[in-house]
């Protein structure tokens, strides 16, 4: 009897344990899957070419981080100081921007009532699956037919335009501002507009932040609009100017550091807005998981 | 709430002019009241509604119109002058064009392999994070989320590094196990393109599912345990059914954007000759208009991809609305 006590619990428990381990380890595995090319870049920023093409970025010697950093500004006369400064000009303008247009078209999506309201909405719905090359040409013709073709104007208007912030706003709008606040402040006598900018807007902030980040990654991201609209190398945001860099590089391969530090400075906006954000973003994603 | 509307057909935009002018009957002010909302309305959307007709509604619209002509003097804005009307002959070129449908057949084959792979991935590792016996779990979740604040050109990049002999610790790994593979080889690329988008986007889809699972009723799952249901009968017949609509969402969202395949392509373009320039349907509608200034078979291919992208979009929600409504039915 009391022998056979023990071996039942094991019994029990053993499967449980071994469904523990494994439920560890393929989580653990996932874990180095995402995390060690991104480790690799971070080694391989740190390593001048000859270590770089012996594919040993894991030994201690050919440490050049900062020679490579001093490369990466030197290249092309500096121009990617000037590729960063306009991805952020893009990113982070046009993400506030957009967000803000976006949010306050969902606001109203959603506190409002007018004619034909969700069939435009259905539209702003639509918007959100039609790719981004099937606009690029027509872009590309009406900007040359106005002359903003490889200007900044060329890619900062298109990126303001994000339909899928609109959906969020509205969602947002129904979870965060109660219909009773803007009764409350209609009868007080405020306006409609004012309501909006000193009261509701206020409570939107978490839906304004994680809209934001959700445009900044995308605009940060941006790749394909620019390489239409731009020809002009000082107008470059990082993305593009890391392609044409790294076709450079097939033919001299003095580029490949340069690709790979500039690689990784250009990981660390984003990296910075997520950690520095985290709370907005995650209850974003759950009103848009949810709903 | 029941205010009698008596709304003009169009919404008024002057906002200035909806300023309340001292009212004396309560209809008036009613009414005034409506006309000052209906103006905030306006001016709350006009913004949005400005750039929608801008740089969405006109250019669908001349995507359109150019597939039905050709022009043989690119370059001269988008006025109709040195243009003839060819019907459907740029539709034609399009679809009878090896290189294209050979694009389409890549994207089709992209998509079998990496929509159910980023699904049941990231869904799986939502359930295992949910289920509570993973260590360090919002450490494991930053991560695996890690990989989303990398640009797609960047994740390429990094990829391909690691795909190119020489450069890569991996195949040089592999080499001292006598294994050899090229990863961009005819049949291997296209499961590598798989790979980094798999790479990028897995931590941020197991991020909404496991928002979604956060909001499924503790009670539910603690009456299928006290039911004597094991942790992977509640993770698969209690906890997935709950969290459907956002495994549908993902699907759709990962289907639309799968169909844009441009970037990661076109970077490896630069490096293996097995990825052509028309190697994808973008692709294909990029090299059409600004290398071979065809604009016409441009604008066919793409209102072809739209007609896809839709028609797909489309058949996604059919279904599982059809599922849905089964499932009731069942009940």
């Amino acid at each position: 009897m009391s022998a056979t006590a023990p071996t039942r619990t094991a019994a029990v428990l053993r499967p449980r344990l071994l469904g523990r381990s494994v439920v560890n380890l393929v989580v653990g595995i996932s874990v180095l899957y995402t995390l060690l090319p991104v480790l690799w870049l971070v080694l391989a920023a740190s390593k001048d070419r000859d270590a770089l093409f012996g594919s040993d970025v894991l030994s201690l010697d050919h440490f050049s981080f900062a020679q490579n950093l001093k490369d990466l500004f030197a290249t092309d006369g500096g121009l990617y100081t000037r590729w960063y400064g306009n991805s952020l000009l893009y990113a982070v303008l046009g993400a506030g921007l957009g967000a803000l247009i976006s949010i306050a078209c969902g606001y109203a999506f959603d506190k409002y009532r007018f004619a034909h309201k969700e069939k435009l909405f259905g539209l702003v719905l639509a918007a959100v699956m039609v790719p981004q090359t099937v606009l690029a040409l027509p872009l590309y013709l009406m900007a040359s037919g106005t002359g903003l073709v490889n200007t900044f104007w060329s890619v900062f208007i298109p990126v303001l335009f994000n339909p899928f912030g609109v959906y969020l706003g509205r969602i947002f709008s129904q979870g965060y501002v109660p219909n009773e606040v803007l009764e409350a402040a209609r009868v007080d006598g405020a306006g409609e507009l004012t309501t909006y900018f000193r009261v509701a807007m206020r409570m939107l902030g978490p839906g304004l932040v994680t809209v934001f980040l959700f445009q900044l990654t995308a605009i940060w991201n941006n790749f394909f609009l620019p390489m239409v609209m731009l020809s002009d190398q000082d107008l470059y945001p990082v993305s593009l100017g890391l392609y044409t860099w790294n076709s450079a590089a097939t033919v001299s391969p003095e580029y490949y550091p340069v690709v790979i530090m500039g690689s990784l400075l250009a990981v660390l906006p984003l990296i910075l807005a997520f950690a520095l954000l985290q709370r907005f973003w995650k209850s974003g994603l759950t009103a848009g998981a949810v709903k | 709430m029941t205010t009698p509307v008596t709304t003009p057909a169009s919404a008024p935009v002057n906002v200035s002019a909806a300023a309340p002018a001292p009212t004396t009957s309560p209809r008036t002010a009613r009414k005034s009241a409506r006309r000052r909302e209906l103006g905030a309305a306006g001016a709350l959307m006009t913004p949005f509604f400005i750039l929608l007709v801008t740089v969405f509604l006109i250019p669908v619209a001349t995507a359109v119109w150019l597939s039905f002509f050709s022009d043989d003097q690119p370059g001269l804005g988008f006025g109709p002058e040195r243009t003839v009307f060819v019907g459907l002959r740029s539709y034609t070129a399009v679809l009878t064009d090896p290189t294209f449908l050979s694009g389409l057949g890549a994207v089709v084959l992209y998509c079998v392999i990496y929509i159910p792979l980023m699904v049941i991935g990231a869904l799986a590792l939502a359930l295992l994070l949910d289920s509570g016996v993973v260590r360090l779990r919002s450490w494991a979740q930053l991560g695996l989320f890690l990989p989303h604040a990398v640009p797609g050109i960047i994740a390429a990049v990094i990829w391909l590094y690691l795909y190119t002999p020489g450069l890569s610790p991996v195949i040089d790994l592999l080499g001292k196990a006598d294994i050899t593979i090229d990863f961009l080889g005819v049949h291997t690329v296209v499961p590598s393109i798989v790979n980094i988008a798999l790479w990028s986007n897995l931590g941020y889809n197991m991020v909404v599912f496991y928002a979604a699972l956060q909001a499924v009723p503790r009670e539910v799952i603690e009456a299928s345990v006290v039911d004597g249901a094991g942790p992977v009968r509640t993770a698969l017949q209690i906890k997935t059914p709950l969290v459907r609509s956002s495994v549908v969402m993902v699907a759709m969202f990962t289907l639309i954007f799968a169909l844009q395949l441009f970037t990661e392509p076109m970077l490896l373009s630069q490096s293996t000759p097995m990825i052509s320039s028309r190697f994808s349907p973008s692709m294909y509608i990029y090299d059409a208009a600004f290398t071979r200034n065809n604009y016409g078979l441009a604008a066919a291919a793409s209102v072809v991809l739209l007609v896809c992208t839709i028609a797909l979009s489309y058949g996604v929600t059919r279904w599982t609305n059809r599922s849905d409504a089964a499932e009731e039915d069942a009940r």
